[in-house]
């Protein structure tokens, strides 16, 4: 019954449609970050949100994901802050903000005077941006035009018994209603491999999955990752595969559809496993140094809310797209309640249902998109985070439905 | 049931959502089984007679392969359940095995 359910929307000349119509202030390089965040503060309004990249050194993975951003259903404007120097390509930016038909302007830090001349302009700027992109027009909406990602953090022994196959009934409720909805963390998949690529729309994926896998297990080898410790089979795990389904569970058992790089937006509803495992040698790190940094990754592929699972209890939420935060243990929702959407511990206490709980999460799912807070909203969390990474394209045969391109 | 978590139909495991102390009788599937031993919360207890050989089924999915007979109501865990998965281009996880047995 929820899934028949439709709101207003924003419409964007790309055809897609956003819950919100955030107005961003990006800035091009850490030394601009000051000014950036003085013209968000300053503007107190929620809506008014901050994102940037911390490098001087351009980086193409990084450029390509900001200019997702910024071009997210969910945004409706932009104001640039670049200090002047940096490498990154704010003209390029500009121009592509620009064609998507949303208000944009740049301020040059270097330009305008300093800091307090810098911010000044900033905020004049920001009262144009808000004034066009309020103007935006409104549209129905409804599960269909949705994308959804989701990601856990801060996992304990109750994520793969209560919040992530709750999540896993939700994806399987959406994906039936023709949205489209995103799982990841293939270095967390590792030993569910040949299970994904048999639930694959054609072998050709199937075989790219279990490649992306393996390639991930490389990447987590040279950089010295465990994956099975004495602590996860204290806690009930008896094998590696167990573990990771655990987190796999997220996905449901709608068959998958893609294969997805950070970036790319899913060529139509369905399920998607989105490959965060940087290409090449080990250049840059760990792939993702912390949870916001997959959350805006899968923003950047379009993700209209993120589903965020929770053991031990995270409180994160994120710029641009809201997060619903899944509580899987009781005590930590007890503890937690306020920073918490959906409590699945209760499927421990056996006071709800796997199917239960599921159809809960859809439900605020719906909720967000009509416009209620999330309890990050609420709590104003906007946290942002990109850095260095370096990817190829997909092949053809990760998206089979589209010809192979995203 | 009470105290059992089923995550899929096809599983031939439980998960305990509370702890189960040793000789507590559990109803499973209609019938009352006697839990032998102390099985923590988060561990699997047997829901179907298993033999030696039989895939384990957690999420619908194998999560190994049975080195022991359990009986329902059994503690399923590292005494009678191995990994399937040999991941022989990771050599780490093979150290990791070895060492245990």
């Amino acid at each position: 019954m929820s899934n028949q359910k439709s709101w207003r929307g924003y419409l964007r000349s790309d055809g897609r449609k956003g819950i919100r119509n955030v107005v961003l202030v990006i800035y091009l390089v850490e030394c601009a970050h000051h000014v950036a965040r003085q013209i968000v503060t300053r503007a107190d309004d929620p809506s008014v949100q901050l994102a940037g990249f911390p490098g001087c050194y351009p980086n193409s993975y990084a450029y390509a994901l900001m200019e997702r951003i910024a071009t997210h259903p969910n945004v409706g404007g932009a104001l640039i802050v670049s200090l002047g120097c940096e490498g990154f390509d704010r003209e390029g930016l500009q121009a592509t903000i620009a064609r998507s038909g949303r208000p944009v302007r740049t301020l040059v830090i270097q330009q305008a005077g300093g800091t307090r001349s810098g911010i000044a302009e900033g905020i004049a700027a920001l009262a144009e941006i808000r004034q066009a992109a309020d103007a935006a027009e409104r549209v129905d909406m409804d599960v269909s035009d949705l994308v959804v990602g989701t990601i856990c953090g801060g996992s304990d022994g109750t994520s793969g018994i209560t919040a992530n196959p709750a999540v896993g009934r939700c994806f399987d409720r959406l994906v039936a209603a023709n949205a489209t909805c995103i799982f990841e963390e293939t270095g967390e998949l590792i030993g569910c491999e040949q299970v994904m690529a048999e639930r694959a729309v054609t072998p050709e994926l199937g075989r790219e999955i279990e490649a992306a896998v393996e390639k991930a297990e490389r990447y987590y080898t040279v950089l010295g990752y465990g994956s099975f410790s004495p602590g996860n089979a204290d806690g009930g795990l008896t094998t590696q595969e167990e573990k990771s389904l655990g987190a796999y569970s997220k996905s449901g058992d709608s068959p998958i559809s893609g294969l997805i790089k950070p970036g790319d937006i899913p060529p139509g509803p369905g399920l998607y496993l989105m490959d965060v495992v940087p290409d090449g040698e080990v250049r840059f790190g760990f792939p993702n140094i912390s949870d916001n940094a997959e959350i805006v990754e899968m923003i950047a592929s379009g993700s209209h809310l993120v589903l965020f699972t929770t053991g031990r209890g995270s409180v994160v939420g994120s710029a641009i797209s809201p997060v619903v935060k899944i509580c899987a243990n009781p005590e930590t929702y007890e503890r937690m309640a306020e920073d918490m959407d959906v409590n699945a511990g209760r499927i421990m206490r056996l006071e709800a249902t796997l199917d239960e709980v599921g159809a809960e999460i859809q439900d605020k799912v719906l909720a967000v998109a009509a416009g209620e807070q999330s309890a990050s909203e609420a709590l104003g969390h906007q946290e942002f985070i990109l850095t260095y990474k370096q990817f190829e394209p997909v092949g053809p045969a990760c998206l089979p439905r589209a010809g192979g391109r995203p | 049931m009470g105290s059992l978590i089923l995550l899929h139909p096809d599983d031939n495991i439980f998960i305990c959502a509370v702890p189960i102390g040793a000789g507590t009788l559990v109803e499973i599937d209609g019938s009352a089984c006697c839990v032998a031993t102390d099985v923590p919360v988060g561990h699997k207890v047997a829901r179907r007679p298993l033999r030696a050989g039989d895939k384990v089924l957690r999420y619908g999915i194998a999560i190994g392969t049975m080195t022991a007979d359990a009986m329902p109501g059994d503690h399923v865990h590292r005494h009678n359940l191995a990994s399937d998965y040999i991941p022989s281009h990771d050599r780490a996880v093979l150290r990791a095995g070895e060492s245990e047995q």
